[in-house]
């Protein structure tokens, strides 16, 4: 009786925190997932190696961070890095494969995480950097109802807003936007218009590229940085993409945010909630094994209801 | 050009005749290797029934090596060592598997296929990581290596030598298949799906079938797998090991019958030397992957034989 | 009058504000070439596409040999007998003409859960498709690769696929396509042939092959039949003249 008691009381505050968190996880997979749905809906690129840049954006603040003392400067470097190497690897190897089937594309980009990874290594060894949160940013905020919550987490999900609301505009409002959205149409329209279509593919590659960094710096803080960080989150961002539907910016922060809450609060909820019926040791068992399945269930269901995704164009 | 079959002749000796040449010579991690290049030339063949000859680009293929792997394992910690009772578990464990995975990634096509084979496959590797049950993130050990009556296992040649044949079975069956009227379907459900519907053949059916086969044998090369390192853990699972299937297949000749044992002979060996030459070895393997991508397109056996032969 | 094996009755299919196709009601006989005919942009494909099952109207009917369509898709349709070939030759490029025609003796006969035996060792599979083949008019080219053959000659085993499926009708888009004068000629008389195993509806640019083939024409303007009719009447009617005659000179 005390026990469940006890529960309820901390559950609304916990509840709230938990949502948060899913929050934050879900903008950090919508800065991946934006990118990647990108490239895909204008260049018809599936790439890989998105994680990669992910983790150069991480290091690039890591290091930066470490020799200046500035996460600022950090954060700084790491877009620059990302969008950089983006644009490299773009204009090196991926332009040459937009006209082939994904399965070169799947294997070229492969062979790029090693490449990646290997370097990475190469640079910094094998032992993760940390990465501290600013002083600006160190601490708690009192939110309404009772809630403290880290100021900086608050942080991420007010940049991942901010950057799909950006993203929104550029896609519906600028010139680039129409040319973004004429490159998804008609690639021959698009040269047609007089449009440098190379110079416009390395641009969005790079944009991508960008983002991808942001993320992996930002989260950074709050994880070590090391190769192969970028994998899983990679991996979370083609299911948000699945779930989504592939091309839409929409369809990229719907998911990913519904995918960080779900993620989040089954880790949070589904092993107490199993200790209801269970013994305590078997239910964080049970229930972290589940938990870990649940965005993958969520996928299978969409699958099932609407295979193009919640919001894909594709019949 | 060499023809084709003369090429699949040689690599047939020859992986016959490296571990026999090893043995006479006492170099027994020789054979351990060529071992490993059967075992992963079997995952291979598996996937590429489905890559090649059906044109289903997955990658979640280690779910079904990794779970072949764990039927080993766990029908092992409960006692069950023998072989002939532990591969139709690994058969079956593969199969259901791929039905299950199939069954909701065939919903999509292409890039979406892709992202949802890989998708599901870290969910497997996922819940192997936290289920405690049988070792968890740490792995399982198969303490000895399970047996075969009349032989014995634990004699690199004679271990070898299962593998090597059951290589060949699932060669043949691919030859088979591939030959067949379910052949003939899978060929024109990789090439123009459209056509096979006005044809009156479902696409879907098709395609699921040879990826429940193609789950299947990679799940038997999974069990033996674990068999040959004596341990089975998640990393069996894991992206990366998808992707090294991929590589397989692909840097062998994609819908080749030997290509998968071609491109698992070339990667074993490349792991072996450059793994000497350098520790960022991958770096390298990146690099080499990379110009087959870009410049030998059609894989080893392309390079040697042309491309493939119609009839 | 010959019974219909093919009726459309009063199909709509809307794309947003467009109905590209609206309320069409057709009919194709036995023993017939039945002319579909149409300005770019007035909804033929788009009709053949609800007749294939490949998309589905919003309103009215297909019924094919007395039994309604509606909910059967592209595979089943094809299995009842209905065969077409594309707007664009589609076969699988890497199988041999022997082999394509064998895919599709294999869907009519539904036994393709078969794993062991040679497809092409298969004389239940092999003799029908090698008779096929030359019906077509492609004897001797049955070892090359789809991919290898001239246009014509892709047409040819278009042609032979649907004979294949044992059609009780066929559906042709546009096979003169990219023929030129004499390959046009060619097939005209192999499906002046075909006619009489099966009715053919016959969606057509060249006005020469509609006019020599055609038993009846339809015209589809804007997504609706404003005149169905031999060829004389078609000539003769003054709707057709304004919309699509007028269009032409």
């Amino acid at each position: 009786m005390p026990r469940s008691v006890r529960c309820s009381a901390l559950s609304a505050s916990l509840l709230a925190e938990q949502v948060l968190n899913g929050l934050q996880l879900g903008v950090m997979l919508f800065l991946m997932a934006a990118g990647l749905t990108l490239v895909f809906g204008v260049m018809g690129l599936i790439n890989l190696a998105h994680g990669s840049l992910y983790m150069v954006g991480a290091f690039a603040c890591a290091a930066t961070a470490a020799a200046t003392g500035s996460f600022w400067l950090g954060l700084a470097a790491s877009l620059a890095a990302a969008a950089a190497a983006g644009a490299l690897v773009e204009i090196a190897v991926l332009r040459r494969l937009y006209a082939r089937d994904h399965l070169d594309q799947v294997l070229a980009t492969f062979a790029l995480i090693l490449m990646f990874s290997e370097a990475t290594r190469w640079l910094f060894g094998s032992f993760p950097l940390y990465l501290d949160v600013p002083r600006s940013l160190a601490g708690a905020v009192e939110l309404p109802f009772g809630i403290r919550y880290p100021l900086y987490r608050l942080m991420i999900i007010g940049v991942g807003l901010a950057v799909a609301l950006g993203l929104f505009w550029l896609i519906g409002r600028t010139r680039l936007g129409v040319r973004i959205r004429a490159g998804e149409a008609d690639r021959e329209m698009i040269a047609a218009l007089g449009v440098d279509i190379a110079r416009l593919y390395t641009l969005v590659f790079a944009l991508g590229a960008a983002l991808a960094g942001l993320a992996g710096a930002l989260v950074g803080t709050l994880q070590s940085v090391q190769v192969g960080m970028g994998e899983p989150v990679l991996i979370l961002a083609f299911v948000v993409i699945v779930i989504g539907g592939i091309g839409s910016i929409k369809g990229a922060l719907v998911g990913a945010l519904l995918v960080g809450v779900t993620d989040t609060l089954g880790r949070a909820l589904l092993p107490s909630a199993l200790g209801a019926f269970m013994e305590p040791s078997g239910a964080t068992a049970v229930g972290s094994a589940i938990a870990s399945m649940l965005i993958y269930v969520l996928m299978a269901l969409v699958l099932v209801v609407r295979p193009a995704g919640l919001f894909g164009a594709r019949a | 050009m060499i023809p084709e079959r003369w090429l699949n002749v040689a690599l047939a000796a020859g992986l016959l005749a490296v571990p026999l040449l090893a043995v006479a010579a006492g170099e027994t991690f020789t054979v351990t290797l060529a071992t490993k290049v059967a075992i992963l030339g079997l995952a291979g063949a598996g996937l590429n029934l489905a890559l090649g000859y059906g044109g289903l680009v997955s990658f979640g293929h280690a779910a079904f090596f990794g779970l072949g792997g764990y039927a080993a394992g766990i029908l092992a910690s409960h006692g069950i060592v023998s072989m002939p009772a532990i591969w139709p578990v690994a058969i079956a464990t593969g199969g259901l598997a791929a039905l299950a995975i199939g069954a909701l990634s065939l919903r999509t096509t292409g890039v979406y296929f892709i992202m949802t084979t890989l998708a599901f496959g870290q969910m497997v590797y996922y819940f192997a990581v936290s289920w405690p049950a049988y070792g968890g993130e740490d792995g399982l050990p198969i303490y000895v290596r399970n047996r075969f009556s009349g032989l014995d296992t634990l004699d690199p040649i004679q271990f070898f030598a299962l593998a090597y044949v059951l290589l060949l079975a699932a060669l043949a069956l691919t030859a088979r298949i591939a030959a067949s009227r379910f052949g003939l379907a899978l060929a024109g459900a990789r090439q123009n799906p459209a056509r096979l519907q006005a044809v009156g053949i479902r696409r879907y059916g098709i395609a699921l079938t040879a990826f429940v086969i193609s789950g299947a044998i990679t799940g038997l090369a999974g069990a033996l797998y674990a068999d040959l390192n004596r341990f089975v853990s998640p990393a069996m699972l894991s992206w990366q090991t998808s992707g090294e299937l991929l590589v397989f297949v692909i840097l062998g000749g994609t819908g080749r019958l030997w290509g998968p044992v071609a491109g698992a002979a070339l990667y074993v060996t490349l792991e072996h030397w450059l793994g000497g030459v350098s520790d960022y070895w991958r770096f390298l393997l990146g690099l080499l992957l990379l110009g087959v991508v870009l410049f030998a397109r059609g894989g080893v056996i392309g390079l040697l034989s042309g491309p493939p032969r119609h009839g | 009058m010959a019974e219909p094996v093919l009726e459309l009755c009063g199909l709509v299919k809307r794309f947003g504000a467009l109905a590209a196709t609206d309320d069409v009601t057709l009919d194709l006989r036995v023993g017939e070439i039945h002319g579909l005919i149409g300005p770019n942009g007035a909804g033929k494909s788009t009709l053949v596409r609800q007749i294939t099952g490949e998309i589905t109207p919003d309103a009215g009917h297909v019924r094919f040999r007395g039994r309604e369509l509606t909910g059967l898709d592209v595979a089943a349709r094809a299995q009842r007998g209905l065969a077409r070939s594309f707007q664009v030759s589609s076969v699988a490029p890497e199988l041999s003409v022997l082999q394509n025609v064998a895919l599709a003796v294999q869907g009519a006969s539904g036994r393709t859960y078969r794993f062991w035996r040679p497809a092409l060792a298969d004389a239940a599979l092999t003799n029908p498709a090698r008779a096929h083949v030359a019906a077509a008019g492609l004897a001797g080219r049955e070892a090359v690769p789809a991919e290898a053959l001239a246009h014509g000659e892709r047409r040819r085993l278009e042609i032979a696929m649907a004979l294949a499926l044992e059609p009780r009708a066929f559906l042709l888009d546009e096979p003169m396509a990219g023929l030129g004068a004499e390959g046009s000629t060619e097939l005209g008389r192999l499906l002046a042939r075909l006619k009489a195993t099966a009715p053919i509806l016959l969606i057509e640019h060249d006005m020469d092959a509609v006019v020599s083939l055609c038993d009846r024409v339809s015209v589809l303007v804007l997504g609706r039949v404003i005149a169905t009719g031999s060829v004389d009447q078609i000539r003769a009617d003054p709707a057709v003249q304004a919309a699509y005659l007028g269009t032409r000179a």
